[in-house]
């Protein structure tokens, strides 16, 4: 008999030899007495995908950052009827969110406001979006301007003679405090859209589901989707270089990645069109953006470098790697018309005809803010956060370029301070006594919280879940929760959300991280918590993919489309029920995956 | 007269459809709207009407039908046998031999088979009476072969407008013998690796855009007799994706056997439990049955059947497409409420996701 409820948040044992893990995040968004009724009596459940490990004191920040953003526009900005925010904690280094309900007496009161201000966005989509996007290339062009660099022995001549008077250490200082105010302003930004798009989609999805009750949701996702899709770019922008060296003659110098030879002419050429792209398109994590150990490809070549040479692999193998364009749009209005004419009346068929508009007039924000955000604008972050790091470093506040991640942001400030009074007094600083035990400790908490394996879900799980972006955003409802509930001990096929149709058997390998895609095997099963869709280039190497945890329209489930990978997402287990190397069938399109001895 | 004896279901024409009875036209049709049925031909109305300008025949059989006491059953059978006897002892006509053979001949050329295998089929048909007053009525003669064989068989197909069934629903309907008429169609056999019958909805919940397809190995008969639990699956129409799949037990066959007789024999272990068709084949059915429901406008009942001996990818046939009439008559309310306003119905899509729908 399964349990009813999970582990309360105050009952669970984290590891060993922790104690004081707590001051690594804000009091706020910890589990304790001042708020203890109230959290023990929620539902939480750890958002793996998005946050699949501990997380350090600084890539909190981000944690914090975004769903308090996702937060304030469903509960202040767009009202939405029956959803507030998502209340987040950190328990043991791992995020835990709580979706927040509106109580059902004003439920009534917010239709009207939802109405006229989400409305608003509907009728004017085009307009802001393209306001938005300018939006977030001058906040990455602002947040580029910032100057992290390290305080001078003696100020620039016009400071004194053009009576200025504000020195480097309140530029530091000041474009510190900026850096942190930009940073939830891009957050603001990425969820300016997000939950309307996701709402209009979800109201197409529900009319598509009721009209067709067993339309597999691939078809209704393959309707809506793009074709030329910024978060797709930087994958066609590999082949374009691909082919590029294949033409040019420089195949050969790709065969090792990691020690690719472009001195020569040809090789200089092909290197400035890399240049020509890498901003902003390999502004491109290799994780999901959320953690500082995220490589992006641009400042690590040897990613982009390995994907190229395995694109020169297949142009030399004949195959077309290009993407039939043409044939795509054909397919998607072949796909549309037809399921227009299955509908029963003209009234439905103009009723979908209008939600599929609506849901395509979004659709362009859902797939491409993941680009500009978690790629292009958390890259820049990252970097900046990395230099000012460095320079901490050097300057001998900190013993270690990374230090600072081990840093809460708050904590920053007063390094900072520490660094710019004693400049200004031309005195020894206190910083690198003070923070680099406390630092080396925090490190060893940091390494046993990734080593631990925190539980799916915590508290009592409501009767049903009704929270719509719960359901959209991490594929979480009443029958997953179940099943996590339940499947500790039944040893059964592992279900999920059929994210990418057909059936494959094939050998299981587990990829926790970046670095594991390199072990792919061709042909293996990819077994993850979640992928990134900027693992994309490995997708032709693999037969199916299974996630833990992610709904259709995870980031994750859209590229396994897109390349046609069969793909289970949600499964809760994969990871801890599989092992590599096992035999597994993934049904995509069933959404089951199954052990075969 | 006698040029309208034969009708190729390739070059079936509508107009022709009094002369070939429901079951040959629907074939017929079935050719036109390009489904591929397996070839043949219609022996029309024409030639079961030659049967009936022999005089002895008329009054022997109009004797015995005013003979009949409609309360006694058992006297009704021997009557019945009686008829059927009659009409399968008299001589068939030379023009109708002639006809017969030289379509067969021609059969068996098309196949590039000797005495090809056919199927016999009776196709009745009726002025101002609804095709469904047949259905079930008519016998059907698989694995003929041989002109011999064919001329045969006709006959049965003819004298089996006389079954005690049939009589009697005619006089409880009213309807007169004399209104009815038989024409015979004669098929080539296919020997299917297996068959089975495919819905272009899903019969359990109406939805438009699956095909359900039930398929067992063999012929089709295990399948629709219910003697075998088949393999049973759920495609969609548009994106051609199998949305569902249920592998049954299936532990018998209807299979031809090396005499040309059909037995039910038993499923060799390896098979009884693995799936009867590919993927590719499931597809190629499910585009088949929704061309036909577009052909014929409404939802689609088919059956069908992948024959061995054509090549992959051409293998699969239909046998027969009528229309489905359970959902098809259910009236659907429309989907969308209150029109175009979408800002509605976002708000109603919020206040209660679709999951908690569905599970109500």
């Amino acid at each position: 008999m399964a349990d009813s409820r999970f582990p309360s948040p105050f009952e669970v044992d984290g590891p060993e030899g922790i104690e004081g893990w707590e001051e690594l995040y804000p009091y706020s968004v910890t589990f304790g007495d001042a708020r203890k009724d109230y959290e023990d009596n929620r539902f939480w459940f750890w958002d793996s995908m998005h946050w699949g490990t501990a997380m350090t004191p600084f890539d909190s920040t981000f944690f914090e950052m975004a769903i308090a953003t996702l937060s304030q526009m469903n509960s202040r900005h767009y009202r939405i009827p029956p959803a507030d925010g998502i209340d987040f904690r950190v328990l043991y280094g791992y995020a835990y969110l709580s979706p927040v309900g509106v109580d059902p007496s004003n439920i009534e009161a917010r239709v009207p406001q939802f109405m006229e201000r989400a409305g608003h966005y509907f009728m004017n989509w085009d307009s802001l979006y393209d306001s938005w996007l300018g939006k977030v290339k001058s906040t990455i062009d602002e947040i580029e301007a910032l100057d992290f660099s390290a305080l001078p022995e003696m100020e620039e001549l016009p400071i004194v003679t053009e009576g200025i008077a504000l020195g480097s250490g309140y530029r530091l200082q000041k474009d510190w405090h900026t850096f942190k105010d930009l940073i939830m302003k891009t957050w603001q930004y990425h969820f300016e859209f997000l939950n309307l798009g996701y709402a209009a989609y979800l109201d197409y999805f529900g009319f598509c589901k009721e009209a067709f009750p067993s339309i597999p949701d691939l078809a209704i996702a393959k309707m809506v989707a793009g074709v030329e899709v910024d978060l797709f770019r930087p994958n066609e922008e590999l082949k374009v270089l691909a082919q590029k060296a294949v033409d040019m003659g420089l195949a050969r110098a790709f065969d090792d990645p990691a020690n690719v030879d472009l001195s020569s002419a040809a090789g200089i050429e092909w290197q400035a069109a890399y240049d020509a792209v890498k901003d902003p398109w390999f502004n491109f994590t290799s994780g999901n953006g959320f953690y500082h150990f995220d490589k992006t490809w641009r400042d690590y070549p040897e990613i982009p470098h390995a994907f190229i040479k395995d694109y020169i692999t297949k142009i030399e193998a004949g195959v077309d790697i290009a993407r039939p364009i043409e044939a795509i749009i054909a397919e998607r209005d072949r796909v549309v018309a037809e399921y227009r004419d299955l509908l029963d009346s003209d009234e439905d068929r103009e009723a979908f005809d209008g939600k599929l508009g609506l849901a395509r007039v979004v659709f362009p924000y859902v797939e491409n803010h993941n680009f500009y955000i978690e790629h292009w604008t958390m890259s820049v972050i990252w970097r900046k956060v990395k230099e000012l790091g460095a320079v901490l470093a050097k300057e001998e506040l900190m013993s270690a370029d990374d230090d600072i991640m081990f840093l809460r942001r708050d904590e920053v400030d007063e390094v900072l301070w520490d660094y710019y009074s004693n400049w200004a007094v031309n005195s020894p600083t206190a910083s690198a006594h003070h923070w680099g035990p406390k630092i080396a400790r925090r490190r060893e908490i940091h390494q046993k919280m990734v080593a631990w394996n925190p539980p799916k879900a915590l508290g009592e799980p409501p009767e049903v879940i009704t929270e719509p972006f719960t359901i959209m955003l991490w594929g979480i409802t009443s029958d997953s929760v179940q099943t996590w509930l339940g499947s500790e001990d039944d040893g059964g096929d592992l279900i999920g959300m059929a994210a990418s149709p057909g059936v494959v058997e094939g050998k299981a390998r587990l990829v926790f991280n970046p670095e594991d895609v390199g072990d792919l095997e061709d042909g293996e099963i990819m077994v993850a918590p979640i992928t990134a869709p900027s693992w994309a280039p490995a997708f032709p190497k693999i037969k199916a993919c299974v996630t833990d945890i992610g709904g259709m329209m995870s980031h994750a489930a859209i590229v396994c489309r897109e390349y046609a990978v069969p793909a289970v997402t949600g499964t809760g287990f994969g990871t801890n029920r599989i092992e590599t190397g096992q035999m597994i069938r993934v049904d995509g399109s069933a959404g089951t995956v199954t052990i075969l001895e | 007269m006698s040029d309208e004896l034969v009708v190729w279901y390739d070059r079936y024409e509508r107009s022709q459809k009094e002369l070939v009875g429901g079951k040959n036209a629907s074939l017929g049709e079935m050719m036109v709207a390009e489904l591929p049925v397996p070839p043949g031909f219609a022996l029309t109305i024409d030639a079961y009407q030659q049967i009936w300008s022999n005089k002895d025949l008329v009054d022997e059989v109009n004797d015995l039908l005013r003979s009949i006491d409609h309360d006694d059953y058992v006297a009704n059978m021997e009557t019945s046998e009686r008829i059927r006897a009659a009409i399968e002892a008299i001589p068939v006509p030379e023009s109708v031999i002639d006809a017969l053979t030289t379509a067969y001949a021609a059969l068996c050329v098309h196949c590039d088979v000797e005495d090809v295998p056919v199927a016999v089929r009776s196709s009745a048909t009726a002025e101002d009476l609804p095709d469904a007053s047949f259905a079930g009525q008519q016998d059907t003669f698989l694995w003929v072969r041989g002109i011999d064989d064919v001329v045969h068989n006709v006959r049965r197909c003819w004298s089996s407008l006389f079954t005690d069934r049939a009589i009697a629903y005619r006089h409880q309907m009213g309807y007169l013998h004399q209104a009815i008429s038989m024409s015979v169609g004669v098929q080539k056999m296919v020997d299917p690796k297996a068959s089975g019958v495919a819905f272009t909805l899903n019969p359990t919940n109406g939805d438009k855009s699956q095909v359900a397809i039930d398929a067992s190995w063999g012929l089709g008969e295990a399948v629709v007799s219910g003697e075998v639990t088949p393999d049973n699956y759920l495609i969609d129409k548009v994106i051609h994706e199998i949305v569902h799949r249920n592998i049954s037990k299936k532990e018998i066959e209807y299979r031809l056997t090396d005499e040309g007789t059909v037995e039910k024999l038993p499923v060799d272990a390896e098979r009884q439990e693995a799936a009867c068709m590919t993927d590719e084949e499931l597809q190629a059915v499910a585009i088949l049955a929704r061309r036909a429901e577009k052909h014929y406008g409404a939802p689609q009942d088919v059956e069908w059947a992948i024959d061995r001996h054509l090549p992959e990818g051409e293998n699969v046939v239909m046998l027969q497409s009528r229309p489905e009439t359970v959902w098809s008559q259910k009236k659907k309310a429309p989907i969308a409420k209150g029109g175009g306003d979408y800002m509605s119905s976002i708000v109603s899509t919020l206040v209660s996701p679709l999951h908690t729908k569905k599970d109500s």
